[in-house]
């Protein structure tokens, strides 16, 4: 396991030295706090708005504001991840630092373990910073703490499974725009299967990357969900594998 | 210490190299000598593990390097012909990074990586980002990290590449020094890297060997096979010049380069060159240069490749 870690230090120093990690992290901040302040904003007004009187009661934060910000921040996190994972595997070619890993006495699936830790790290100062914002509810009311929990289990899930994509897309090529283009590609494809069926029970809604993001924000932990996203994780980093192989033998 | 048995490898249709054999002893150092496209690269690859043959097998020490390849791998330090360097990273942390993914434990690591950059000339940059470093120092620290774990066997693809003349002195006199007890090979085009450096030559050409042999019994081979170059005065009488040479045992075949000028080719390799003297002496012709013309070892590696590649 310590080669794990060695690259997944080396990976996330390489993250805190390039303006690209600066950007996607600040302009990430400054879009879900908006969606955030949006949201807020609106259940607000609604509690001085006198036609929703009677359901005060069941006008609540959870249903207002958090689940509907874990939704935009799924979809903000599904356009910014590739450009997170873009560089992983395609940057080692175009450095021919390809050349010192590949002949290290370290396994491949090492190495992938440590880049996809390293950018899974990345992700989680993100979440992590932008949480500020839901401890700001706080002031404004007593939101349900459980399904914001699942809720962020459900996030992480999620992310991480965009980035075993980007990682994949990252071990097609030596060029980061083409990685990030794939990657962008293959993640809409598993959202689009989600808009054109919502029924859940149906085999594309169960494909679908981000409707099994709705039962965690609801407060609902379901096994098929977790099994969803880790087999999905597993599946990246699997083909991942399987490329960075194959590459060799051509 | 490596054993290359039978190797071949295609890329889609083209062989870029085609059953290649050769083993190299402990303590050697391998000249690993062709002209571009030859297959040294596909060859330092292979043995590096960094890709597998398509047919044949390399033995580092006593591990196979695709059965065992972590095992093997331990025991490589390979500079790849592009320097594989991290540009965001600083000289220091760069080795550091090599030495942990080598395995390189403990206390030793500082030291070693001190002493990496010290044989490698580059402990006065390591604060510095590998970014902003000169070819020529990229160039070291690639040296650098093919050597920080210590590793018994060391492949150099054209390590002295990009280098100015001072440095290439340098980077040979360091390759002698790191060799002791170590197994050595680097691939070069140029023939003079081997000669100063290596213990044995392989020439490879089109993806096969074409020769394998020491230094000492190479230049035994060349020895007098030498094509002359003269330069006299003697106040445009050079027909007569020409005729007294020409009658000389052993020359083949004398030209007027240039007014005063000749070039000398010798038959089977016979060193005429005290003959010759004694008769530009004895005609009083006054000399003013004579020396062979192109380096013997050179005319062998040209004729070497130009008959195997018809
Ligand atoms: N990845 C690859 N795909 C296809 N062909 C390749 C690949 N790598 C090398 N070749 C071909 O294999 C042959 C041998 O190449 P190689 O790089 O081993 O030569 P070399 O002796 O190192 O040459 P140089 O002195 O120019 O570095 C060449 O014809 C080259 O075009
Ligand atoms: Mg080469």
């Amino acid at each position: 396991m310590k080669p794990v870690y060695t690259i997944l230090k080396r990976e996330l120093k390489s993250y805190f030295a390039s303006p690209i990690a600066y950007v996607v992290l600040l302009v990430f901040l400054v879009l879900s706090g908006i969606f955030f302040f949006l949201y807020l904003q609106g259940f607000v007004e609604s509690q001085f708005d006198p036609r929703f009187q009677f359901f005060k009661e069941r006008i609540n934060l959870n249903d207002f504001v958090i689940r509907p910000y874990f939704g935009t921040v799924s979809i903000i996190l599904l356009i910014m991840m590739p450009l997170i994972t873009m560089r992983l595997i395609a940057e080692e070619r175009r450095n021919f630092t390809a050349e010192l890993l590949f002949t290290s006495p370290v396994r491949v699936f090492h190495i992938i373990l440590g880049k996809f830790l390293a950018s899974f790290s990345f992700f989680g100062v993100m979440v992590l910073i932008s949480a500020v914002y839901v401890i700001v509810l706080m002031a404004y009311g007593n939101p349900d703490l459980g399904p914001l929990l699942s809720g962020y289990l459900g996030l992480f899930l999620l992310g991480g499974s965009f980035l075993a994509v980007g990682l994949f897309s990252s071990s097609l090529t030596e060029n980061q725009i083409v990685a990030a283009v794939i990657s962008f590609g293959i993640l809409l494809v598993f959202w689009i299967i989600g808009a054109s069926s919502d029924a859940q029970d149906s085999i594309l809604g169960y494909l679908s990357i981000i409707n099994h993001l709705d039962n965690f924000t609801k407060g609902v932990i379901e096994l098929k969900d977790i099994v969803y996203y880790l087999s999905f994780i597993f599946f990246g980093l699997f083909l991942t594998h399987i490329m960075l192989e194959s590459e060799k033998w051509r | 210490m490596i054993e290359v048995q039978n190797l071949t490898k295609r890329y889609g249709n083209l062989v870029a190299i085609n059953n290649v054999s050769f083993r190299v002893a402990q303590g050697e150092i391998l000249g690993f000598l062709g002209p571009n496209g030859a297959g040294k690269t596909t060859t330092m690859r292979i043995i590096s593990g960094y890709m597998p043959p398509t047919d044949g097998t390399v033995r580092v020490g006593d591990f196979d390097v695709i059965e065992d390849s972590l095992k093997a791998k331990r025991r490589i330090g390979y500079l790849p012909e592009n320097p594989p360097l991290y540009n965001d990273m600083t000289v220091e942390g760069y080795l550091d990074f090599v030495a942990d993914i080598k395995h390189v434990l403990g206390k030793n690591k500082k030291d070693k990586i001190r002493l990496a950059m010290e044989r490698c000339g580059i402990t006065d940059v390591n604060k510095r980002l590998i970014g902003n470093l000169s070819k020529g120092y990229r160039q070291r620290i690639g040296i650098a990290q093919a050597i920080v774990h210590d590793p018994a066997v060391l492949i150099l693809d054209e390590p002295t590449i990009g280098l100015d003349p001072k440095q290439i002195i340098e980077i040979r006199y360091l390759i002698k020094s790191l060799s002791g007890d170590r197994t050595v090979i680097i691939s070069t085009h140029l023939l003079p890297e081997v000669t100063m450096t290596c213990t044995r030559v392989v020439i490879i050409n089109e993806g096969r060997i074409v020769l394998e042999e020491s230094l000492d019994r190479l230049s035994e081979r060349v020895d007098g096979a030498q094509i002359l170059f003269l330069k006299i005065n003697h106040a445009n009488r050079y027909n007569e010049v020409n005729e007294r040479i020409q009658s000389l045992p052993n020359v083949s075949d004398v030209r007027e380069s240039a007014s005063g000028e000749f070039i000398i080719q010798t038959k089977g390799g016979t060193d005429i060159r005290e003959d010759l003297v004694r008769v530009i002496v004895q005609n009083g012709w006054r000399l003013l240069e004579l020396r062979p013309l192109t380096h013997a070892l050179e005319e062998v590696f040209l004729r070497v490749i130009s008959t195997e590649g018809e």
